[in-house]
C-alpha cells in the first residue's frame, strides 16, 4: 500500500512538472532547448532556497526524475561541497553531483549513434 | 496564382491558425500523463535499486543512469521520437527528454564525421542546460560561501 502510495505521488508531481511544461510550449514561444535550460536553473533556484529538496522527500522520483531534479541535484552537489571544502567547492560541487546523468548521456549517446542508423523521421 | 501581400503580423495569425497541435486539451493532459508514467517507471527503478541494497542516493543516480540508456536505446530505436508527438513535454521534460536531445543529433549528425558532427552536435541542446545549470550552480555556490564568511 505504501509503495502504491509512493507511485501515486511520482506521477503526480512528474506530471505536473510536465504539464507546467506542456503550458509553456502551447502558451509561449519558448522552445524546447530554452525550456530544458529554464528547468535546469529553476531547479537550481529551488534547490538552493530549500524547497526543492521537500519536493523530492515528498515524490520522490516524481521530482528527481524531471530536469528540474538534475538541477536540485547540482545545487545539492554545490551545498555539500562548499560545506566540506569553501569557496572550491563552488567550482566542484555542481559537475560532481550531476556527473554520473551528463557521462551517462555521452557514453550512451555515442553507442547509440555507432549502433543505428539516423531513422527517417516519418 | 494571385499573390497578396500581408504583413508579418498577419502572417503569424494565419500561421498560428495553420499550426497543428496548438489543442491545449489534448496536449496539457497527455504530457501530463506520459509525463507521470516516465517517473512512475523511475520509481519503480529507484525502488527495486534500493531493494539490492543501493543507499537512496546511489539509488536515484543508478535510476538516471538507467533512464538515460533506455531512452538512447529507444531514440536508436526511432521508437521515442514516436512517443514524443503525442508526449510532447511528457517526454522533454523527463531526464530521458535531455538524453534523447543528445542522442537524436549524435545520430543525425554522424554523417558529418565523429568529431564536428557526432562529437559537437550531440550537445546541440544538452551544451546549454549544462553551461546554464552549471552557472546557477557556481553563483549558488559563491553567495553560499559568502554568507558563510559573513555570518
Amino acid at each position: 500500500m505504501d509503495m502504491l502510495l509512493d507511485y501515486g505521488k511520482a506521477f503526480l508531481i512528474g506530471g505536473l512538472l510536465c504539464a507546467i511544461g506542456q503550458v509553456l510550449i502551447d502558451y509561449t514561444k519558448l522552445t524546447p532547448a530554452r525550456i530544458l535550460v529554464s528547468y535546469v536553473v529553476a531547479g537550481v533556484i529551488l534547490g538552493g532556497i530549500g524547497l526543492y529538496g521537500p519536493l523530492v522527500e515528498f515524490a520522490g522520483a516524481g521530482a528527481s526524475v524531471p530536469l528540474t531534479g538534475f538541477g536540485y541535484l547540482l545545487s545539492k552537489g554545490v551545498r555539500e561541497a562548499v560545506a566540506a571544502h569553501g569557496l572550491l567547492g563552488a567550482m566542484t560541487g555542481g559537475l560532481t553531483a550531476a556527473a554520473a546523468g551528463i557521462t551517462a548521456a555521452i557514453v550512451f549517446g555515442f553507442l547509440a549513434a555507432l549502433l543505428f542508423k539516423s531513422g527517417d523521421k516519418s | 496564382m494571385s499573390q497578396t501581400k500581408i504583413t508579418s503580423r498577419e502572417y503569424e495569425e494565419l500561421n498560428k491558425k495553420a499550426s497543428p497541435g496548438t489543442k491545449s486539451y489534448k496536449t496539457i493532459p497527455s504530457a501530463f500523463l506520459i509525463g507521470g508514467f516516465i517517473c512512475v517507471i523511475g520509481q519503480a527503478l529507484t525502488n527495486f535499486y534500493m531493494s539490492l541494497g543501493l543507499v537512496k542516493d546511489e539509488a536515484s543516480a543508478v535510476t538516471s543512469i538507467s533512464l538515460i540508456f533506455l531512452s538512447a536505446l529507444l531514440t536508436g530505436l526511432n521508437v521515442y521520437d514516436n512517443i514524443a508527438k503525442v508526449g510532447g513535454a511528457g517526454t522533454l521534460v523527463p531526464i530521458t527528454g535531455f538524453a534523447n536531445s543528445v542522442v537524436s543529433p549524435a545520430l543525425e549528425f554522424k554523417s558529418e564525421g565523429y568529431v564536428l558532427g557526432l562529437g559537437a552536435k550531440m550537445f546541440i541542446i544538452a551544451g546549454p542546460v549544462i553551461v546554464y545549470g552549471t552557472l546557477a550552480s557556481v553563483i549558488y555556490g559563491v553567495i553560499l560561501w559568502a554568507v558563510g564568511l559573513i555570518f
